[in-house]
């Protein structure tokens, strides 16, 4: 699993963030089927969610060892921001779905789903030692 | 099963509480953007950061606003996406024609480009969700469920 992780520098560029990245949109893509069929946040979702958060947690993880091998973010303020604001949604999305459980419940975890992935390219981003 | 308990219309149930998740997405995104900001390198860009810790004010006070509920969650919240409107359409504005005012990007900069276009979506989606609640209120004096 982290095999393509050691060729990369970045640790938040290999198989795991690319695995966070379609895990996400596959959730939303459900939420989106099952908010459409006027149903409430299913336990597909939340395992969907629960398996997410694992995945962000195992990125945080590579990224710790990353670190401790003294490697650094390009911009570490914004990196860690990201990280941390990353971590935060999965919860974010199961408290706010349980608050609402009417479709609009799924319609709340399928756009969470859509703002990770960004986030985790806004991530990868602020990695690289870019000029701005 | 689906059916709203109180009386009153509520701008927190339903789609609003969608509206109210993404709110707390950009308060978070444009808040601690903003606090990054104004801590690392405040004299580069003073007008853009200080216009990004407005917005992310703005984005909490919103938030609240809706989730509150009442009628002056419902004042607040009104007041909140016309100010989000009209600054995202300004900022938007003065952004493509002066970019020298702003040499680095906010969430408003280019109609809030940088997010999507979000910004500009979001405050029209809140004015209509408001106008939308009250309306229903008024017309029925009891809640009838959102249709689809």
């Amino acid at each position: 699993m982290s095999s393509a992780a050691t060729t990369v520098g970045s640790p938040v560029d290999g198989t795991l963030a690319g695995a966070v990245i379609v895990l996400s949109l596959l959730v939303a893509g459900w939420a989106l089927v099952v908010a459409l069929r006027h149903r409430p946040p299913d336990r597909i979702q939340l395992i969907g969610l629960a398996g997410l958060e694992l995945l962000l947690l195992g990125l945080v993880l590579v990224t710790a060892v990353a670190l401790a091998g003294g490697e650094r973010p390009g911009e570490p303020g914004t990196f860690f921001g990201y990280l941390v604001t990353l971590v935060c949604l999965p919860p974010l999305a199961v408290v706010l779905a349980r608050m609402e459980p009417t479709r609009w419940g799924s319609a709340i975890v399928c756009a969470v789903c859509l703002v990770t992935p960004v986030v985790v390219i806004r991530l990868q981003q602020t990695w690289q030692v870019l000029g701005g | 099963m689906a059916e709203p308990g109180g009386p009153r219309t509520r701008t927190n149930t339903g789609p609003g509480r969608l509206l109210i998740a993404v709110y707390l997405l950009f308060a978070i995104a444009a808040s601690s953007r903003a606090a990054l900001q104004i801590a690392t390198r405040f004299d580069e860009a003073p007008l853009a950061y200080l216009l990004s810790a407005l917005a992310a004010m703005v984005y909490i006070v919103a938030a609240v606003g809706l989730a509150r509920a009442g009628h002056t969650g419902r004042r607040i919240a009104l007041a909140c996406c016309a100010l989000e409107l009209v600054g995202v359409v300004v900022v938007g504005a003065v952004s493509l024609a002066r970019p020298d005012l702003f040499p680095d990007e906010t969430v408003w900069s280019g109609f809030g480009s940088g997010y999507g276009y979000i910004p500009l979506v979001l405050p029209v989606l809140g004015l209509a969700w408001l106008r939308h609640t009250r309306r229903q209120g008024a017309g029925r004096g009891t809640v009838a469920t959102p249709g689809g």
